[in-house]
């Protein structure tokens, strides 16, 4: 029998290119391996669940089970790949030897942790999947007297303090940039931001980091650099996400912040590729849907014989923090041009273009985040990311 | 006129608005959206969405 197609892991990137594929090959076997569960679910629904009413189950959309049975594949959740051997083209799983034609990595990202002092540190709860937000929510309870203290004031932060302070807690929001979504966003465009969000309560802390965490008689102390103390009861951190590397780099694939892949998603080896979190397309690593979606399509007609490039337009990414939409071309540090900025209130209109007048990357919020005509008109004038 | 939402990201088509901007009339059905058609916000097919309440 003809060794299958593996793909390592089971969230967007990894079910999404199993299902792609199967529009181009029906037949080909297919084998994907998951770390958790293996259920099906979206993994940006999971910052805006709880003012929606949905608990984790609800978002699961899938059992692995039924995974299976529509991807006419085998689903192995709840296994550990500890190694890849490249040269024989087989991973070891659970002490298990597995033979593979092509191998896929999908394996997402870890959260960064950041070096935190205090006896409470095992208290500090991120939330990177489905089973994380589960615990999150088990931990959170019902009880809307209990203060969340967010670390982090980036896309994820400000989407948890959104969810949160609009389902009626007490929210507080740690940034040591002076504003919300600092690398990501023009300082007008952040004020919006930080006002909507104040709007449901939300009480920022800008400009120290968090250094400790220590059992307080109720809840938690959060500590600041700058010796402030924040009172809390449950602690969320979301300073950011790092490709997961490991199995990669030790199994000799070329490794720099993600794992390395040219266009057609392919690792330094022939016969493994890499897409989503964790990969580094052309050095850009993306950890957004649209990229990974357009990397899915691509590899999939790869894989079933049609070598194809990916190919990526601007990719505006979407904020969902309801109480002020956002949505943002993000520019590179230390790109030369200048923002204009229309703005009336928590209505933002930034545009950054080049001295020639090149449209080379826009924020919007408020009603120009909720126009689907300016966005798209945005993101047409863009240049694309990877043509 | 029915609304239809991305299951991964939450985006709504609207049949009574459509998407002018994008060459989608006012007034398409879902039905008549080409099969090729992808969310704007990110990207998943039209066999990915499902659909809400009118």
């Amino acid at each position: 029998m003809m060794a299958p197609v593996v793909i390592l892991g089971t969230g967007l990137a990894g079910y999404t290119l199993a299902r792609e594929l199967r529009k181009l090959d029906a037949e080909r076997p297919l084998l994907l391996i998951s770390q958790d569960d293996g259920r099906s679910y979206s993994k940006p629904m999971l910052s805006n669940a709880l003012s929606k009413g949905k608990t984790a189950d609800a978002l699961a959309m899938a059992t692995p089970e039924t995974m299976a049975e529509q991807l006419k594949a085998t689903v192995r959740a709840g296994a550990t790949v500890s190694a890849i051997d490249a040269a024989a083209k087989t991973i070891s799983v659970d002490g298990e030897t597995i033979s593979y034609s092509d191998l896929v990595l999908a394996v997402g990202a870890d959260v960064f942790r950041p070096p935190l002092a205090g006896d409470a540190c095992d208290q500090v709860y991120s939330v990177n999947d489905l089973e994380d937000y589960a615990r999150f929510r088990a931990v959170l309870g019902e009880d809307k007297q209990r203060k969340v203290l967010i670390i982090g004031g980036g896309l994820i932060g400000c989407e948890f303090a959104n969810d949160l302070a609009a389902s009626g807690f007490p929210v507080s929001l740690v940034e040591p940039m002076g504003r919300p979504l600092p690398t990501l966003l023009p300082e007008r465009a952040s004020s919006a931001v930080a006002e909507g969000l104040e709007s449901l309560g939300v009480q920022f802390h800008f400009g120290a980091s968090v250094t400790a965490v220590n059992k307080a008689a109720s809840g938690v102390v959060v500590t600041l650099a700058d010796g402030a103390e924040v009172q809390a009861d449950i602690v969320l951190s979301a300073i950011g996400l790092r490709p997961r590397t490991g199995l990669a780099q030790a199994a000799g694939l070329e490794v720099a912040r993600g794992i390395v892949t040219n266009r057609l998603l392919q690792t330094s080896n022939a016969n493994i590729y890499a897409l989503g979190d964790c990969a580094e397309v052309e050095g850009k690593v993306l950890m957004y849907v649209l990229p990974l979606m357009a990397a899915a399509r691509a590899l999939a007609k790869t894989l079933a014989g049609t070598p194809t490039p990916v190919s990526y337009p601007a990719m505006p990414v979407q904020i969902k923090t309801p109480v002020c939409p956002v949505v943002v071309s993000p520019v590179a540090p230390q790109t030369a041009g200048a923002w204009q900025i229309e703005a009336d209130g928590q209505n933002v209109k930034a545009c950054f273009t080049s001295e020639s007048g090149q449209l080379l990357g826009f924020a919007l919020t408020g009603s120009f985040a909720s126009n689907m005509q300016v966005k798209s008109e945005l993101a047409r004038a863009l240049p694309p990311i990877l043509q | 006129m029915k609304k239809w939402q991305c299951i991964v990201c939450g985006f709504v088509y609207d049949e009574a608005v459509g998407m002018p901007w994008d060459g989608i009339a006012a007034g398409t059905s879902w039905d008549d959206i080409p099969a090729d058609w992808v969310c704007p916000d990110c990207g998943v097919g039209k066999e990915d969405f499902e659909m809400t309440e009118i």
